[in-house]
């Protein structure tokens, strides 16, 4: 085990399924001297040239597109996003292409292609460069989408990522960057999709956490052990697939459940996860389901308005109460 | 073009002309559904491309798209197949006329976003160049698609990185029921390789000896090492744009001047006067390829629709690499 923080997990992971597979390669912007603007591929231009981390043209479409070619002719390629808000402009490549093609041709190609890069709040980036996209992704069939929250687990599913023969969306968080825990130094250690983590155990109520509100739910989840009530928190780790057997374990336990994300409430995956529950599990629950989720207006740039838009602490707090009726 | 390659391209033009009139047939009788782009009247621009390309190398199609199809090498039994949306055909029913794809055969697919396809060549030109083969990309796309912020960003790429990459702009003077002049920039879109430092050439593109000469030099071009060339053949869509278009955007005139430029004839021409077939043998070639043609209407009439129970197979790749 080696402590380390979340960006150089993920730079590492990237470092070494390149030195172990010559088909993978990085595609992005600024990610070559400068190493990428939060450091996630920092000097690895260096060890492996420019060939197989290459700077592109600031032209996601062009570039998502190129991926997807060397995708379908032997190549592993991972496509860099500075920010995930910038997909928009690939949005034809990413969902028309890179999600479609395998099923539109029968079943007779195959996209091996990461897309990865941060996301959401804690920057004052403002509303194009503080959004969640997960959403967009979950919704059209095709892309995989997984959301570490934790720097082991940006390693552990990153390699699940580049080692999948199918197009994933990476999606990482700018606030989570710098933290740091101890990660596995084996090389092969990889996280399988579709299996949540259990953060904190718990008997009153589940909350279900994605990326930075993990830690926001364990900090509320530590304030209603105060006042008798034990959360347990979960982590999907990947939204698609989705864990929902470990869920229902819990809610079978519990019978209550939040869930929060830091995307818009509003349609958000959030909607899916407590329909899912509330189909499977209608008969576990004492209480109807409830979703936190960032506001439905565009991520504002001054800090006060920001933290009044996404789900802080006391209100993932005072969402469990409520369904424990207390 | 030695004799052999005018045969082959010959039998390609009329295999594509065959095929694409047996499709509207069948449109017309109501035995296929769906949009079915014909490029009759284009032949010339992929039967060349197609005689000069390996089954190593790669292209990249649009919704005109079952002629470069047939060019790299598919079989009209299993492309029309596709095109009633069968378990046979080559996307099993799950594509149709305008995703015909055949990966293993280097066809990276047929697209039916407008430009979709352009930067997925500009792909399998830098997986060829990172893996160090001989291989080149041929992107077809249209008048239209040249008009779509991709086909410039894909241009510029394919520039800086010196991909072995073709860019063939089919100018069939239209996009829909939009005349080229009327929303283009340039009167040749082959200009506009100026702006990315590549070669740009505009032919005839119903001429498949122009084509034979501006393909050749753009494949050494790549294969050198030398990077990209955009093409730009001039030719005409003789039906509309789907079937049913009223056509109200041109005149009959301009159409039947188009057709006395047929690439087919023409050639059949150049065939008789160099005594490379007989009109006997163009005769027996027709006869030969009416058969072909028969014989996949009747494949694909046999065959099974897809089974509802698969219907979710394929939206994932399932197990490991
Ligand atoms: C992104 C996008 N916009 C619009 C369309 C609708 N559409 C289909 S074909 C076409 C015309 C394309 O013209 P061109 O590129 O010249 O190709 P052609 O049909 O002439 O072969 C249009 C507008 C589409 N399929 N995709
Ligand atoms: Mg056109």
């Amino acid at each position: 085990m080696s402590r380390k923080k979340y960006s150089v997990a993920i730079r590492d992971v990237i470092a070494e399924e390149m030195r172990s597979d010559p088909s993978v390669f990085v595609m992005g912007e600024d990610i070559g001297a400068l190493g990428g603007v939060f450091g996630c591929t920092r000097d690895l231009q260096k060890e492996f040239g420019k060939n197989r981390v290459r700077d592109t043209p600031i032209a996601e479409a062009g570039y998502v597109g190129t991926g997807i070619g060397a995708a379908l002719t032997g190549m592993r390629p991972i496509l860099d996003f500075m920010y995930l808000d910038f997909v928009y402009v690939a949005m034809d490549q990413l969902l028309n292409q890179a999600a479609k093609l395998r099923y539109m041709y029968g079943g007779r190609a195959t996209l091996p292609l990461v897309v990865r890069g941060q996301q959401g709040i804690g920057r004052g980036n403002a509303g194009t460069h503080s959004q969640s996209v997960e959403a967009f992704f979950t919704h059209i069939p095709g892309f995989k989408v997984a959301m570490p929250s934790t720097a082991s687990d940006a390693a552990g599913l990153l390699r699940t990522a580049i080692r999948d023969n199918n197009p994933v969306m990476f999606i990482e968080h700018k606030a989570l960057y710098a933290s740091s825990e101890e990660v596995p130094d084996d090389p092969n250690f990889a996280i399988p999709f579709g299996k949540a983590a259990v953060r904190r155990q718990g008997k009153d109520v589940t909350i279900i956490a994605t990326s930075l509100m993990v830690g926001r739910a364990l900090e509320a989840a530590e304030a209603l052990s105060k006042e008798g009530i034990e959360a347990e928190v979960i982590d999907p780790r990947t939204l698609l697939p989705l864990d929902l057997d470990t869920m229902l374990k819990s809610i079978e336990k519990t019978g209550r459940a939040v869930v929060v994300h830091e995307a818009h409430k509003n349609n958000g995956v959030g909607a899916e996860i407590a329909s899912q529950i509330m189909e499977a599990g209608f008969k576990f629950l004492d209480a109807p389901v409830v979703r936190l989720g960032a506001k439905a207006c565009t991520l504002p740039f001054s800090l006060v308005l920001e933290n009044a838009v996404v789900p802080g602490v006391d209100d993932i707090h005072e969402a469990a109460k409520q369904v424990c009726y207390k | 073009m030695d004799k052999q390659t005018i045969l082959q391209v010959y039998e390609t033009m009329l295999t594509i002309r065959k095929f694409e009139e047996k499709a509207l047939h069948l449109f017309e009788e109501n035995k296929l559904r769906g949009s079915v782009h014909l490029s009759i009247g284009q032949e010339a621009v992929a039967a060349v491309v197609g005689a000069y390309l390996r089954d190593k190398d790669y292209i990249t199609s649009t919704h005109r798209g079952h002629g470069h199809a047939i060019a790299k090498g598919a079989r009209p039994d299993k492309a029309m197949a596709e095109l009633m949306g069968r378990e046979t055909g080559y996307c099993g029913g799950r594509g149709g006329s305008m995703h015909i794809a055949d990966v293993e055969k280097g066809n990276l697919g047929a697209n039916a976003i407008v430009g979709g396809g352009i930067p997925h060549a500009n792909g399998a030109a830098l997986s060829a160049q990172l893996r160090g083969t001989d291989q080149v990309a041929v992107s077809f796309f249209g008048d239209g698609a040249a008009n779509e912020g991709i086909f410039h960003e894909t241009l510029n790429i394919a520039s800086i990185w010196k991909l072995p990459v073709i860019f063939i702009c089919e100018n069939n003077q239209y996009g829909m029921t939009t005349a080229v002049d009327s929303v283009t920039s340039v009167k040749d879109i082959a200009v506009r390789a100026a702006g990315y430092d590549m070669p740009g050439e505009v032919v005839d593109g119903n001429d498949v000896f122009a084509m034979e000469k501006a393909v050749k030099k753009a494949i050494k071009r790549a294969q050198d090492g030398e990077g990209p060339t955009l093409i730009e053949a001039k030719t005409y869509r003789w039906k509309g744009h789907w079937t049913g278009d009223p056509e109200v955007y041109r005149t009959r005139d301009e159409v039947e001047e188009w057709k006395t430029k047929c690439p087919i004839k023409r050639l059949e021409k150049h065939m008789q006067d160099k005594k490379i077939l007989s009109l006997e043998q163009i005769e027996a070639t027709h006869t030969k390829i009416d058969k072909l043609i028969d014989e996949a209407e009747e494949f694909a009439l046999s065959s099974p629709d897809p089974d509802p129970a698969t219907v979710l197979d394929n939206v994932y790749y399932e197990g490991d690499k």
